[in-house]
């Protein structure tokens, strides 16, 4: 049976945490994340779990001694926001790369400067390429059950990759919202227990951690480890087929909302989305034909499907929540189109950048968008395909 | 979305409108209700206006930004109508209620011509009266509740006594000194 409860985003993961019960936490405290290491150290003084909880000097440092517990076969997690996430930079790739499947949380927050503790992308965007799963949500339910979903994904013998459990910054992490939440048991049942294939003192089966890789290896590892990436696609899907048949709730790669008939969507993330469903709701009691396509995964990055979901439209706007300064539009833009471009069939596809560092995405806000859209279905010209959106002229 | 009510809460860093605005998500929540409960910080330093932010509805609000047209708004420390517009974008159908020991009518005159209903609850003396210290959640929420109306009074009366002897549980004396607080305030409220 589900308890009915109300938490905010950052106490749904901890609840989690402490339901699966890693071997490690490493912990180092950043807003808007630390009250993540906080609920969990309140757990482990009362007993609730038998966690080694690690307090350590920098995030550099958390995310090394999960490698090292990884490395040593043990299930490890931390969590983190914004400059600390960047500062683990370095131990990100070689966690990826060793194929250790740390749980990372993370309470995603703009990056300096000017420096700034609100919510936007430009943290966890900026560590796409660093070999980590990364799974988004649009709010605190879906950061429990992406949590829930999250060790098996990585821990899986066809993945073996660390994974990122992304939720907004303060919109998300200090809202309180009513979740369901799974019984104790419930939970460690379906998340199982860790039986690595292999770690570093397994003497039957031992693993060499960090060597290096001469011309002659380094590429082979480099496409294994793209392989795994690719093979997390159906690791994803079956978690979450097995999630849904467990507790009820239903996931994908990606979330489509109202796009059976949509002429006009976005692709959109986070907890932006549920706002712009509002705007779709009414903009379809107006005879107005507009869907969304919520991207829930980000690496691997379902390009496939979201080409799929959108190529009947007329027009579409990629909302990118971080600035990638390529001078040609955001991440999401810049993969999305790039996921198009094969198709027989596209859509006209516009680039927008908003809510950097908190700006609020509106209810209105979001119906401005669809109108742009409507004017570009309409004249068949995207105009500007990159443009930002919520900022002041001066 | 239909049946919802929104609520913005002004205070200052420290004095707790967070905190009030998570107890009425609370009550609200006890009620069978959906909520959201959510600050918005600026420049994190005790003292600086801060604002905090209800939903309550009977289905799950997906929207997450702002709050800029509620239905009511609640005024932790007086001395904020001066400094910050508390009554922009609040239904004259609704109603602003403010932390203050002075009657409706003398604060008027600082909300900008606010139409709606202006109420006022003296948190302090009602607080050190039952509670023998100034904590002016617990009156303010009562207020809120008795105002709003966006809580059934009753339940809110039982939910919060049963939540009471939860939190409570070591230190039972404390229970009836917070129920009467409550129940003095939804009394107390003018306007």
């Amino acid at each position: 049976m589900s308890i009915r409860e109300r938490l905010s985003g950052n106490e749904a993961i901890a609840t989690a945490m402490r339901q699966i019960g890693p071997d490690v936490f490493a912990m180092f405290p950043i807003t808007p994340s630390t009250e993540i290491p906080q609920y969990f150290a309140q757990y482990v003084a009362d007993g609730k779990v038998d966690t080694e909880f690690i307090c350590v000097e920098s995030e550099h440092s958390s995310l090394s001694a999960c490698l090292g517990a990884e490395a040593a076969g043990c299930r490890a997690v931390t969590a983190t926001s914004s400059a600390g996430l960047s500062f683990m930079n370095e131990v990100l790739y070689v966690a990826a790369s060793s194929r250790l499947p740390v749980v990372l949380a993370v309470a995603c927050r703009a990056l300096t400067g000017p420096i700034n503790i609100n919510h936007d992308y430009s943290d966890s965007m900026a560590e796409r390429d660093s070999g980590f799963i990364q799974i988004y949500a649009e709010n605190n339910q879906e950061v429990y059950d992406n949590y829930l979903q999250a060790h098996r994904i990585a821990e899986h013998p066809d993945v073996r990759l660390p994974l990122m459990v992304c939720e907004d910054g303060f919109i998300t992490s200090h809202a309180i919202e009513n979740i369901e939440l799974e019984e104790d048991e419930a939970v460690k049942k379906f998340v199982g227990e860790y039986h690595p294939e292999n770690y570093l003192l397994k003497t039957e089966n031992p693993l060499a951690v960090g060597p290096y890789g001469i011309s002659a290896y380094y590429m082979e590892a480099r496409v294994a480890q793209a392989h795994a990436m690719m093979n997390a696609k159906k690791v994803i899907l079956d978690v979450a087929a097995d999630f849904e048949k467990t507790f009820g709730r239903k996931y994908g790669l990606i979330e489509e909302y109202k796009m059976e008939d949509a002429e006009l969507a976005m692709v959109i993330m986070g907890s932006s989305a549920g706002t712009a469903k509002a705007a779709i709701d009414e903009l379809r009691k107006e005879g107005i034909k507009a869907g969304l396509v919520k991207v829930r995964v980000f690496r691997p990055f379902p390009g496939e499907e979201i080409a799929k979901a959108i190529e009947n439209c007329k027009a579409v706007a990629v909302m990118d929540k971080s600035e990638g300064f390529s001078a040609c539009g955001g991440p999401l833009y810049a993969e999305t189109a790039g996921a198009c471009f094969n198709m027989k069939k596209r859509p006209l596809m516009v680039d927008i950048v908003f809510g950097l560092g908190g700006r609020d995405f509106t209810v209105e806000a979001a119906k401005s968008v669809y109108g742009r859209l409507a004017k570009i279905a309409e004249t068949g010209e995207t105009g500007d395909i990159y443009t930002h959106m919520g900022q002041r002229e001066r | 979305m239909e049946n919802m009510i929104e609520i913005r809460w002004h205070g200052r860093g420290g004095q707790g409108a967070k905190t009030a605005s998570q107890l009425l998500a609370d009550a609200a929540f006890m009620s069978g209700k959906f909520v959201q409960s959510f600050p918005e910080y600026g420049p994190e330093r005790s003292g600086a206006p801060i604002t905090a932010y209800n939903r309550i509805s009977d289905e799950r609000c997906p929207v997450h930004s702002n709050i800029y047209d509620p239905d009511y708004v609640a005024v932790v420390d007086e001395t904020l109508l001066e400094s910050v517009d508390v009554t922009a974008g609040l239904s004259e159908t609704g109603a602003i209620i403010i932390n203050s020991s002075k009657d409706p009518e003398e604060l008027k005159p600082l909300l900008k011509g606010y139409k709606g209903r202006v109420c006022t609850i003296d948190a302090r003396a009602i607080s050190i009266a039952y509670l023998g210290k100034y904590f002016p959640n617990t009156p303010m929420l009562a207020a809120v509740v008795e105002v709003s109306g966006c809580v059934d009074k009753e339940q809110f009366l039982k939910d919060m006594e049963s939540s009471y002897r939860h939190k409570f549980a070591k230190k039972p004396q404390l229970v009836e000194g917070n129920l009467q607080c409550l129940r003095a305030a939804m009394k107390e409220v003018r306007g």
